[in-house]
């Protein structure tokens, strides 16, 4: 095999992911660390110009307080806020953690919009709010902003500050003194020959959520038009896994309800153009089943209904043989017609409607517009079809996978404070090991905004840790990262040695490809821990036989053959996604109810149980390999 | 699909410091054939259609052609992105053209400077909560608790 030489990089922050949360938490890693001469290093897979979920853009701001009142419907404070959030996740979520995201969010908008970001306004010049807590965008460059700005505070800190992309982070490092203490992590480039090695005195692990551990609905050439950017893989969950930390919530995955194959944004077509959602008969699906969802009270009857519910109610009508379900914009359309009589002033408002809905697709979700032009579909006459996707993991949105992480202390309750080595905002069970965005668990609806402000908030507390805990140096031997790096390149030896065996080298009784280990994971994900081949329905014995062969899979990881670099970055992207796979369906056995029916639901235990109110989270042992079940009991603050 | 790229217009950005689809996309999956001097999506089946490399390609050489699993042939969405805009042409399959422009962003490119216009940090305020700016830039004068 070729040669790897290997680069270590010193430094006191290690900022592992470029996302929402990674830039915001680098713009305030270098504010607070410029005046004490700490350094600040960046790592992302991708460039951080277009990379995570936002590269495409986006057309909303999904969370927005308008503490300041400067908004076209009434500010919001944070409390009911952390209403909202407690009861569109069936009742449990971490509300000092929400709270905090919620007293911040507004200040990283509003530097938002410093940087150049085009928010909608209305005639007196105040923000555009589409709903509660949604600002509008014309958002097509806001990764390119945002990312412009961390870079502009890496430079700001001359040879104190550094980006390094294109290398993927395989593992974290922990230190050999301490053990439950992280001082870095391992990554290869995807473009050099070059490994890698962090050591650090603190390290921010928020490389975003996960998708693709659960089976895509479309295989062929359409496998990445996942609602979810394929290169989201959960590298977040398995690698706070792997190092001791806590997870929580890992059953609760968001199945996102879109449009159908292309997906794109609801939100606007719901909130703003207020369009009806039907079933295939015209009737309405919302509010249809109040008997079936007696059983999920009180939160099915919150208002607005919690999405795992609404979610249910269109399981319950595709179950009825009500489906295909229907966005009607040809509704809106009709609407506009009969309310705006003056001629003009009628073509004036369906222009207007239909600009803002091509907008909402183009701004970030080109394939959808594509997708209605190759049906010859004009949303201003004809419906498009809605349809629930695959089950992701994605912390930020109306879901609640994650770390177990420490809250402010104004206010976090008492009894979660034994769970954490220390206390620092958002430092997860692991000391040194700080992770924001999708990575907090039970702590759903940041959204873009909400991840940028947590990563500053995360950003100031990793300056602060390393300020207090002066006399920390990292101890890593030489040993661990030569084991390491051989284990990395792994993949690519086997298939060196093993590929002469058959003829063409793609099918090898020695390894398999990255891409059907992948497959392999997402079969049994799908059939047996909840996704959408069993309409989202799961079983304990159901759960026990996934698991049973997911186990398999933890056996074949050594077995994954590599051609090239290019698919060493599947590799352990696909084994990533196995960490956080097995962990879902590991949550999944332990929770016994159906608290989030519309995300997945239990045919043994298919109601709610208020006596289970409380976070199922998980562990594992690395030596031991054992996995750990851990309790944690819901506290609410307001 | 997944991105492609039409043979007669890549130059494989030759006279540039960089392949610019190479560098974009945020899933690795566009290589330059050094021989040929062209650059190809190597993995179309791992595309997200995102047109990070349509829209930054030189040469517009890069379009999409929608995913065979669920798209009838035929129509096009083709930006064209500008320093403060982006235009976008939609071709339907039966022909019709629609077209749009949105604004991208209100400052020039390259112009942030995130730290510009704040007071140095001081060490001292590390133990507060109060982040960059706060709580003066969103309007309010001090930042909400939870009174216990
Ligand atoms: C389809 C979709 C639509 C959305 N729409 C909206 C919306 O309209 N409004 C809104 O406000 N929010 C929206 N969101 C939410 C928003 O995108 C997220 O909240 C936000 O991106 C989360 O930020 P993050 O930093 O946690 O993760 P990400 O932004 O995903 O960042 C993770 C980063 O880590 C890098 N990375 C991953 N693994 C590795 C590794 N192993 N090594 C090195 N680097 C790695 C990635 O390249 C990426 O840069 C949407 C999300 C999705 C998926
Ligand atoms: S950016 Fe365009 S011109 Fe440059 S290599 Fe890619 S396809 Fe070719
Ligand atoms: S469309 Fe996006 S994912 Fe596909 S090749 Fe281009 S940049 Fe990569």
């Amino acid at each position: 095999m070729k040669e790897f030489t290997t680069e270590v990089v010193e430094t006191d922050i290690l900022v592992l992911g470029g996302g929402m949360s990674g830039c915001g938490a680098v713009v305030e890693a270098a504010y607070w660390a410029k005046p004490l001469g700490l350094k600040v290093t960046m790592v992302d897979k991708a460039a951080i110009d277009r990379s995570g979920p936002v590269a495409m853009g986006l057309s909303a701001i999904n969370t927005y307080m308008g503490l300041d009142g400067k908004v076209t419907q009434n500010p919001r404070m944070p409390e009911r806020f952390v209403e909202y959030v407690t009861n569109d996740q069936m009742g449990l979520v971490r509300q000092d953690l929400v709270y905090d995201v919620a007293r911040h969010v507004d200040s990283s908008v509003k530097l938002f919009e410093k940087w150049g970001l085009p928010i909608w306004k209305d005639e007196d010049d105040n923000y555009v709010k589409s709903g509660e807590w949604q600002v509008m965008i014309s958002g097509e460059s806001y990764k390119i902003l945002v990312a412009e700005a961390a870079k502009s505070a890496i430079a700001d800190l001359g040879d104190k500050g550094e980006l390094l992309e294109r290398i993927y982070i395989t593992h974290l490092l922990k230190d050999e003194k301490e053990s439950n203490r992280v001082c870095g992590a391992v990554g290869f480039s995807v473009r050099e020959d070059k490994f890698y090695v962090f050591k650090a005195k603190v390290v921010y692990c928020a490389l975003g959520g996960a998708v693709h551990v659960f089976r895509p609905r479309s295989q062929a050439e359409g496998f990445g038009r996942s609602w979810m950017p394929p290169f989201v893989n959960g590298s977040t969950y398995a690698l706070i896994l792997q190092s001791g930390g806590e997870l929580t919530q890992m059953d609760n995955t968001f199945v996102p309800p879109r449009f159908k194959d292309s997906y794109g944004p609801v939100g606007a077509f719901f909130l703003l153009f207020k369009t009806p959602a039907t079933d295939a008969y015209g009737g309405s699906y919302v509010d249809g089943y109040p008997t079936q969802l007696e059983a999920w009270a009180p939160y099915s009857k919150a208002k607005p209904c919690p999405t795992p519910m609404r979610n249910y109610e269109m399981i319950l009508t595709k179950q009825e043989g009500k489906a295909p379900f229907f966005m009607r914009t040809d509704l809106v359309a009709e609407r506009i017609r009969k309310e705006t009589p003056d001629a003009k002033k009628m073509k004036k408002k369906l222009k207007e409607f239909e600009n803002e809905a091509w907008e909402d697709f183009l701004d970030m979700t080109i394939t959808g517009a594509t997708n209605w032009a190759a049906h010859n579909i004009d949303p201003l006459e004809k419906p498009m079809e809605l349809q629930m996707s695959e089950p992701v993991f994605i912390g930020s949105h109306a879901c609640s996978s994650g770390a177990w992480v420490c809250g402010p202390e104004d206010l976090m309750p008492a009894e979660y404070k034994d769970s954490f080595p220390a206390h620092y905002n958002c430092m997860t069970t692991v000391m040194g090991l700080f992770t924001a965005g999708c990575g907090v668990g039970a702590c759903a609806h940041k959204f873009s905004s909400g991840s940028h402000a947590q990563g500053r908030i995360v950003g100031k507390e990793m300056v602060r840790f390393v300020y207090e805990q002066k006399d920390y140096k990292p101890t890593i031997s030489d040993d661990t990262t030569n084991r390491l790096k051989e284990e990395v390149y792994r993949p690519l030896a086997l298939y060196e040695e093993k590929s002469g065996y058959t003829v063409t080298g793609d099918v090898n009784p020695n390894y398999i490809s990255p891409h059907n280990f992948l497959f392999r994971v997402q079969k049994i994900m799908g059939e047996y821990c909840g996704g959408w081949e069993t309409l989202y329905g799961t079983s304990d014995k159901m759960l026990e036989e996934g698991i049973w062969k997911l186990g398999f899979c933890g056996e074949d990881m050594d077995k994954i053959g590599a051609k090239n670099i290019h698919e060493l970055l599947r590799t352990w992207e696909a084994t990533h996604r196995y960490w956080v796979g097995e962990a879902c369906a590991r949550t999944r056995l332990a929770r016994k109810e159906s608290r989030f029916p519309g995300y997945y639901y239990k045919h043994d235990y298919l109601n709610l149980d208020e006596n289970q109110r409380e976070f199922v989270n998980m562990k594992y042992d690395l030596d031991k390999k054992e996995w750990q079940v851990v309790r944690r009991p819901m506290i609410s603050i307001i | 699909m997944p991105s492609y790229v039409i043979s007669e217009k890549c130059d494989g950005c030759k006279g540039l410091d960089k392949t610019a689809c190479m560098y974009i996309c945020p899933n690795n999956l566009m290589v330059l054939d050094k021989e040929k001097m062209k650059a190809y999506n190597q993995e179309p089946n791992y595309c997200w259609e995102c047109y990070c490399c349509v829209k930054l390609c030189p040469q517009q050489a890069m379009d999409v052609r929608g995913y065979a699993d669920f798209m009838p042939l035929g129509a096009a969405s083709t930006p064209l992105r500008g320093s403060e805009d982006i235009m976008w042409t939609i071709t339907y399959r039966d022909g019709r053209v629609k077209r749009f422009k949105y604004p991208t962003r209100t400052t020039p490119e390259a112009s942030i400077k995130a730290l510009e216009g704040f007071p140095e940090a001081n060490p001292a305020d590390l133990a507060n909560p109060l982040l960059l700016g706060e709580p003066d830039i969103m309007g309010v004068k001090e930042l909400p608790t939870q009174k216990k």
